[in-house]
């Protein structure tokens, strides 16, 4: 990062723009060599000391003239690995050539071909192990760094669209009578309920929380994705005629068999997400100051424990805090931890930086905001005070061993290596189950050994009518590819109401 | 004709909505003692014994609260809830009146009681646990069980249902601290001579203070008398999301949302529940001050 402010960045962009008016002016199209030429766009982000006691977004996006030099770096290349890349196989280099002309409204048609979210997704996705992990032009250039930005350039044409107010609900065909059940709000049953709302079905979504969103809402935190996007998502299924019921859990305040035999639902689509938080199982995990990361997340994001002069939701005030994990949960708990307040705030992970399953930028940001990394260490026992509040962890080393047969080095503890790492505060991040509430309570669905329902390749589960997809089926995973998913299950869907007739 | 059917099923929304969860009766039990009864006829279908709700008095900042349900009438929607004001929600939830609704309220959920014939059967409400007691009562009367009931309170004023269940157990037994209404004694007296008397009582089912179970649960363990206690932890999804609301019982971690809320009493570390409702007690006791002075000033609590 060069640390230019967002107009110095702007600036650039305008000068590189400026340089090449005339060659684009010729109209014929911009050789390798000149493409390779253009100089990376780097993303304007909010100061990285000013941004660690707010809890606004920290990177600020684009300006359009960034968007478009960005995109202009795109080889358009024939095979286009990007595309492959992607889990849902938008068409990255039509995308971007449209961007690079400046046909913004263009470009986010495109996407919005394979995509409903590309606000989210472009802010969201771990581009540099998907589309950008494979990009020509960061192989020419030898850095995956250096790779076309298209998460950027896609959260830029999402956002103007938005902000122009030009983002509009799709159609929605004639009413066909036919009523399906969507349960969760995440981004697998947002993409389902819009898609099958489209083809007139009557669609209703079943949210367990009072906000709709799922982890969009409860668990990402509004420094990287704020919450005014969701909610125009939400907006639009709303706009589209989807019903929207909250504070309503399939399996409890209805049995999902009885929506099917009782309430009139032709299928139903359970989108209910991961949501069964792994601990550690050591010794002293339920002292006072432990937290799994969603608890600490959900008390900030959804509660807005964050903001202490409105919030009824309590959050503990902490001084040191230690997260356990090294995905972007885990940074998000620590991120919020410094903005909560904390002043140490300490990462421990089992493996080496290079492991971590955390997106790039989330790590930056993390180190940028001052969270201390302990690589190579985890957790034996937590200690408690005579109140029963965390006083310490006790963590021990690891090192690499040799290479498996897979060539992976898995840690190895280093003997002796126990020490006592001082805080007041653990946020456990390792992970999420599956919450087996549906499941337990819908009598013939199948769940695999990890409590993940089974669906064959149409994401139809072992009930006739009953889908499901995303994280519930995936086990945590991705943003995009539960969208995916919400998008082959609505197919699938709309294909056997078709045929009923 | 599909922009008519789009507004009028809008407005359907928007009428569903405005009367969904309507304060339909209101009454103080006690000096900080409130029951109501609300409508939510999904719930109140569903429900049974033992179960709770999650409800929040503002969808935007309101915290989300458990509550057991005290009864439900599943003919007329309703449910009814009983609840002590300790709390900024449980304070603004006391000023809403009949035809006010509660923004959120979310059930029914945790595992219902385990309702069988056990014979004699002592059921032990402390202070507002009288209150989720009752449906439990009902429920194992209804199962052909002896059930007595031992009911205590600090004083005479804050005693409630002693009415009600009278009219259901086959004998009542109650107790203050200072003596104000029925025996000086704690509800421990009365449960150990139960439990020393033959035949033993085949099941204690106590709800109350974290202490009282736990005290409860030390009287009836020398004697092998199976105990369940109902616990109320700090809660915010209520279905198994979050992990907030786990507990040590025998050892092992278990989330009272979805284990629970009933718990063998003899397993359970009342220590560490208790230590982890106190998590956010500085905050806590400021805002239950804060209620206070603005009740008194004449302020009301809501912003
Ligand atoms: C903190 C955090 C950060 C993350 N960061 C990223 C990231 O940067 N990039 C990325 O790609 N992915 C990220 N993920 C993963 C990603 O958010 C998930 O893979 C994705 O949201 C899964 O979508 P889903 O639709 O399957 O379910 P969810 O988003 O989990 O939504 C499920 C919804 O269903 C509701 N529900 C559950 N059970 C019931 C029921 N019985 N009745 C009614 N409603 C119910 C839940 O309340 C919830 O709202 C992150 C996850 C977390 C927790
Ligand atoms: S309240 Fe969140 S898991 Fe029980």
């Amino acid at each position: 990062m060069s640390g230019k402010s967002t107009k110095e960045l702007h600036e650039v962009a305008c000068e590189v723009l400026e340089g090449l008016k005339e060659r684009l002016g010729t109209g014929a199209a911009l050789n390798a060599r000149e493409r390779m030429a253009i100089p990376m766009q780097e993303m304007p982000t909010q100061d990285k000391v000013l941004r660690r006691s707010n809890m606004n977004e920290v990177s600020l996006g684009f300006s359009a003239e960034q968007a478009q030099v960005e995109a202009l770096r795109c080889l358009q290349c024939k095979n286009a690995p990007c595309v492959q890349g992607c889990p849902v196989k938008i068409d990255i280099p039509a995308f971007l050539h449209a961007a690079g002309e400046g046909r913004f409204d263009d470009s986010v048609e495109i996407i919005r071909n394979s995509s409903l979210l590309p606000a989210v997704c472009g802010r969201v996705c771990p581009q540099e192990s998907q589309c950008q992990e494979v990009c020509t032009l960061g192989k020419a250039l030898k850095s995956v760094d250096l790779a076309v930005g298209i998460g950027r350039v896609e959260r830029f044409v999402a956002d103007l669209q938005r902000e122009s107010g030009k983002q509009m609900p799709p159609t929605v065909k004639a009413a066909t009578g036919k009523k399906v059940a969507v349960i969760g709000s995440g981004p697998a049953a947002i993409t389902a309920a819009a898609d099958i709302r489209r083809e007139g079905h009557d669609v209703t979504i079943f949210e367990a929380f009072h906000k709709p969103g799922g982890v969009l809402v409860y668990g990402i935190p509004e420094f990287r994705l704020p919450k005014a996007i969701v909610q125009q998502e939400i907006d639009i299924l709303e706009a589209m005629g989807v019903k929207i019921e909250t504070n309503f859990v399939v399996g409890r305040t209805r049995k999902l068999q009885d929506l099917l035999d009782k309430d009139g639902f032709n299928a139903v689509f359970i989108g209910s997400g991961a949501g069964l938080p792994k601990f550690m199982e050591i010794e002293g995990e339920n002292l006072v100051g432990v937290f799994s990361a969603n608890e600490y997340l959900t008390r900030s994001n959804l509660m807005r424990a964050f903001d202490t002069a409105h919030a009824h939701t309590p959050i503990y005030k902490s001084r040191r805090v230690a997260v356990f994990g090294g995905g972007n949960v885990a940074m998000d708990a620590a991120r919020t931890a410094v903005r909560l307040g904390a002043e140490e705030v300490y990462l421990v992970y089992r493996r080496t930086e290079k492991e971590m399953p955390a997106r790039l930028e989330e790590v930056h940001h993390a180190r940028e905001e001052g969270v201390v990394f302990h690589l190579l260490q985890s957790a034996r026992r937590i200690i408690g005070d005579e109140n029963g509040r965390v006083r310490a962890v006790e963590c021990i080393r690891y090192e690499l061993g040799e290479p498996d047969t897979t060539g992976r080095r898995s840690p190895v503890e280093v003997e002796g290596s126990a020490f006592e790492l001082e805080v007041d505060t653990v946020i456990v991040a390792i992970g999420n189950d599956s919450n087996p509430l549906i499941s337990k309570t819908t009598e013939g669905l199948k769940v695999d050994s990890r409590g993940r329902i089974v669906v064959d390749e149409r994401c139809q589960t072992s009930i006739q009518g009953v889908y499901a997809g995303g994280d519930i089926v995936l086990g945590a995973a991705t943003v995009i590819l539960a969208m995916g998913e919400g998008r082959r299950a609505a197919a699938a869907i709309n294909a056997q109401l078709a045929t009923e007739g | 004709m599909g922009i008519i059917f789009s507004i009028l099923s809008f407005l359907a929304t928007i009428v569903v909505k405005s009367i969904m969860n309507r304060i339909v009766s209101k009454r103080q039990l006690a000096a900080e003692v409130f029951m109501i009864e609300v409508e939510a006829p999904l719930i109140a279908r569903e429900r049974q014994a033992g179960q709770f709700i999650i409800l929040q008095v503002d969808e935007s900042f309101g915290e989300r609260i458990p509550l057991t349900i005290a009864d439900a009438d599943s003919e007329r929607g309703t449910i009814t809830l009983v609840f002590q004001t300790v709390g900024r929600t449980t304070h603004l939830l006391a000023e809403k009146s009949v035809g006010d609704s509660v923004p959120a309220v979310l059930g029914p959920l945790g595992q219902p009681t385990k309702i069988e014939h056990f014979g004699d059967v002592v059921c032990v409400g402390g202070g507002i646990g009288v209150a989720p007691l009752y449906p439990i009562v009902q429920a194992l009367k209804g199962a052909g069980n002896r059930v007595t009931v031992i009911m205590g309170a600090r004083s005479k004023e804050l005693l409630i249902l002693e009415e009600e269940m009278r009219a259901i157990a086959d004998e009542v037994i109650v107790v203050t601290d200072d003596g104000s209404h029925g025996r000086k004694a704690l509800v421990t007296e009365p449960l150990k001579e139960l439990c020393e008397q033959e035949p033993r009582p085949n099941l204690a089912v106590v709800i109350g203070p974290p202490i009282m179970m736990k005290f409860c649960a030390e009287t009836t363990r020398p004697f092998d008398v199976s105990t369940v206690v109902s616990l109320n932890t700090i809660m915010i999804d209520g279905t198994g999301m979050c992990g907030g609301c786990r507990v040590t019982v025998g050892g092992e971690t278990k989330f009272t949302c979805i284990d629970g809320p009933e718990f063998d009493g003899h397993a359970v570390d009342f220590d560490n529940l208790m230590q982890r409702l106190r998590a956010y007690k500085p905050r806590e006791d400021a805002d239950h001050e804060k209620c206070h002075q603005e009740l008194e000033t004449g302020r009301g609590g809501s912003e």
